[in-house]
């Protein structure tokens, strides 16, 4: 098939196109942060850094920074430990319900997030009664990064041979040795990137954290949820938006370059990757 | 055994003495004897974390579907009851609120496929090859921003006064406003990064020499198009399909942000779990998407595209 060359210019002219309909949005985003027009009228008539200063001075930004750094650091913990788990066991195992498991893993980034949401609120709050916290929002958000963790470790194990492993048993090593010193250092990057999405997936997690968070918590995408609406609040609005990008693309970039693995997107939902 | 032995890389020098020798009876030795032991430890934890969180709020969802709550208390009461299920099916309030979900979820489908397929042509086999892995980063990257920045980024566009009436004044364009265009136009844009990175590896897997072939059999780049391309590609499309389609069908947020009174499922589902207090009726509309998405990979199941995701 050759294609004519004025069939590639049309082409590479749609491409331009689309990713123009991809970044503008955003890069109004962070335009507007710094739009010295309360309006937000476009084009902006002038430049400041008020509302960096302003969103920096507020105390309601900085506890939602702080809440939700916190149940990313958790939730990122308990998913690095329980995907490592079940990569390990998925890989280097064959077991009955094997198949099983490993649909169970993508499920909660493959369905919708308000049904992963209005599951776990009705688990917590008819179910078992439990008062929603920040807790809450902890085990819903391990639930779903749990994934990125297995996807990075799963592709990571498939490339490294057990014969390692082995050869450290036959050497004497026992089962503790051989992981800290042989199975562990093949991780490490995979461990660092699985990570590092698991984190961006949860800081900027909107949907499930609506149904699981408690009265009075915010995290950073709830706090814009709550002040979106009120024109006042606008522009400390556009710098937090900011600050969720910012904080949600370099750990992917990091991971990125880290993995090696290509990310997909059904680790992304994530969402998601999925959600 | 020792030809493999000498394959190795030769380890760290300073490791080299130090490594611990397991003792006969510890429990480390006892793993190492029982593969099944080592498996249940690695596998409990993880394991009854999704069946007890995960697998156990499912199922408990479809069965508070079936409960009802208390007028008086406000309390969920658990009696048996399909009042909730019939009132989703048949209320026309329901079913339109259903259809329009639906419409929302095929519309924005269409336009993402419309969108990818030649941005994603392009990049698989159009763009020189040095240009390839940057066009795929810079789709891939928007992918992570956080869904609410994106639908509030729409908030900003589609404002009076905007961007959007900025650039469509001098063709005579206005803003759709806030309402189920602008639903439409901000989740096609949310999603599309999911349509164009399947639908990119599918095309990235046709071989060159088959287009090559197709051409130099006579057929035109349309032909071998229809002819060779498409039949490949729609596992991958398909992939792509079931990302747009089943995250819009959920969606709440942004028709909350930019669809002004338009109502989806997924805003039905959050009114009844806050305001109205309603779980068993939240959880009754919450099964109408699951089943939609179920009855959907059924049908897609057969094509593969399942192992595309």
């Amino acid at each position: 098939m050759r294609l004519s060359r004025s069939a590639k210019v049309v082409l590479g002219v749609i491409t331009v196109l689309v990713l123009l309909f991809i970044y503008v949005p955003l890069m109004l985003v962070v335009v507007n942060s710094f739009n010295a027009d309360r309006t937000f009228g476009w084009p902006p008539k002038g430049f400041t850094l008020e509302w960096w200063g302003k969103a920096f001075d507020s105390p309601g930004v900085r506890d939602a920074v702080l809440s939700s750094v916190w149940v990313a650091v958790v939730a990122t913990i308990i998913s690095l430990v329980l995907g490592t788990l079940l990569a390990l066991s998925l890989q280097r195992y064959k077991f009955f319900g094997r198949d099983v498991i490993s649909l169970l893993v993508i499920l909660p980034i493959a369905l919708p997030g308000v049904v992963t949401g209005i599951a776990l609120n009705n688990m917590f709050t008819t179910i078992l009664g439990v008062p929603l916290s920040l807790w809450t929002v902890v085990i819903a958000h391990a639930t779903f990064c749990m994934v990125t963790v297995f996807n990075n470790v799963i592709a990571r194990l498939r490339r490294t041979s057990p014969g390692l492993e082995e050869a450290s048993a036959d050497l004497g090593a026992g089962v503790f040795t051989t992981f800290n010193l042989v199975t562990f250092p093949q991780l490490r990057s995979a461990l660092l990137a699985g990570g590092l999405l698991a984190f961006a997936l949860s800081f900027d997690e909107i949907i499930v954290t609506t149904f699981t968070i408690g009265a009075g918590e915010t995290t950073l995408p709830i706090w814009i949820l709550q002040n979106l609406f009120r024109p006042n609040q606008a522009p400390v609005v556009n710098v937090v938006a900011v600050v969720l990008i910012v904080v949600s693309i370099v750990p992917i970039w990091l991971a990125q370059k880290l993995s090696g693995d290509s990310v997909r997107v059904s680790g992304a939902r994530a969402k998601a990757d999925e959600r | 055994m020792a030809q493999q032995m000498q394959q190795l890389p030769p380890g760290p020098p300073k490791s080299a003495g130090a490594v611990p020798r397991a003792k006969a009876n510890s429990f480390s030795a006892v793993l190492h004897r029982s593969p099944r032991l080592r498996l249940a430890g690695l596998l409990t934890a993880p394991a009854l974390w999704l069946i007890l969180v995960y697998v156990a709020a499912l199922a408990a969802l479809l069965v508070t579907a079936f409960w009802t709550v208390d007028t008086f208390t406000g309390e969920v009461s658990t009696e048996w009851t399909t009042e909730n299920i019939v009132t989703v099916l048949t209320d026309p309030v329901y079913q339109r609120i259903t259809l329009r979900t639906l419409w929302i979820a095929v519309a924005v489908t269409v336009i993402d496929m419309i969108l990818a397929l030649p941005i994603a042509f392009f990049i698989a086999k159009v763009a020189p090859a040095r240009w390839e892995k940057l066009l795929v980063v810079a789709v891939l990257m928007p992918l992570w921003a956080s869904y609410l920045v994106k639908a509030y980024a729409w908030r900003n566009v589609l404002a009076e006064g905007g961007l959007l009436e900025w650039l469509g004044a001098p063709i005579g364009l206005s803003s759709p406003g806030y309402g189920e265009t602008a639903v439409i136009l901000t989740l096609s844009y949310i999603w599309l990064p999911y349509m164009i990175l399947p639908i990119y590896a599918g095309f990235d897997r046709v071989p060159d020499s088959l287009l090559e072939a197709s051409g130099d059999l006579g057929a035109k780049p349309l032909t071998t198009m229809r002819l060779v391309m498409l039949p490949l590609l729609v596992p991958s499309i398909i992939a792509g399909t079931i990302f747009t389609f089943s995250l819009s069908l959920g969606d709440y947020i942004t028709a909350q942000i930019v669809g002004g009174t338009t109502q989806m499922l997924g805003t039905v589902v959050y009114a009844n779990v806050g305001a109205a207090n309603n779980l068993p009726f939240a959880a009754a509309v919450s099964l109408v998407p699951i089943a939609i998405i179920m009855f959907y990979l059924f049908i897609v199941r057969r094509t593969g595209a399942l192992n595309n995701l």
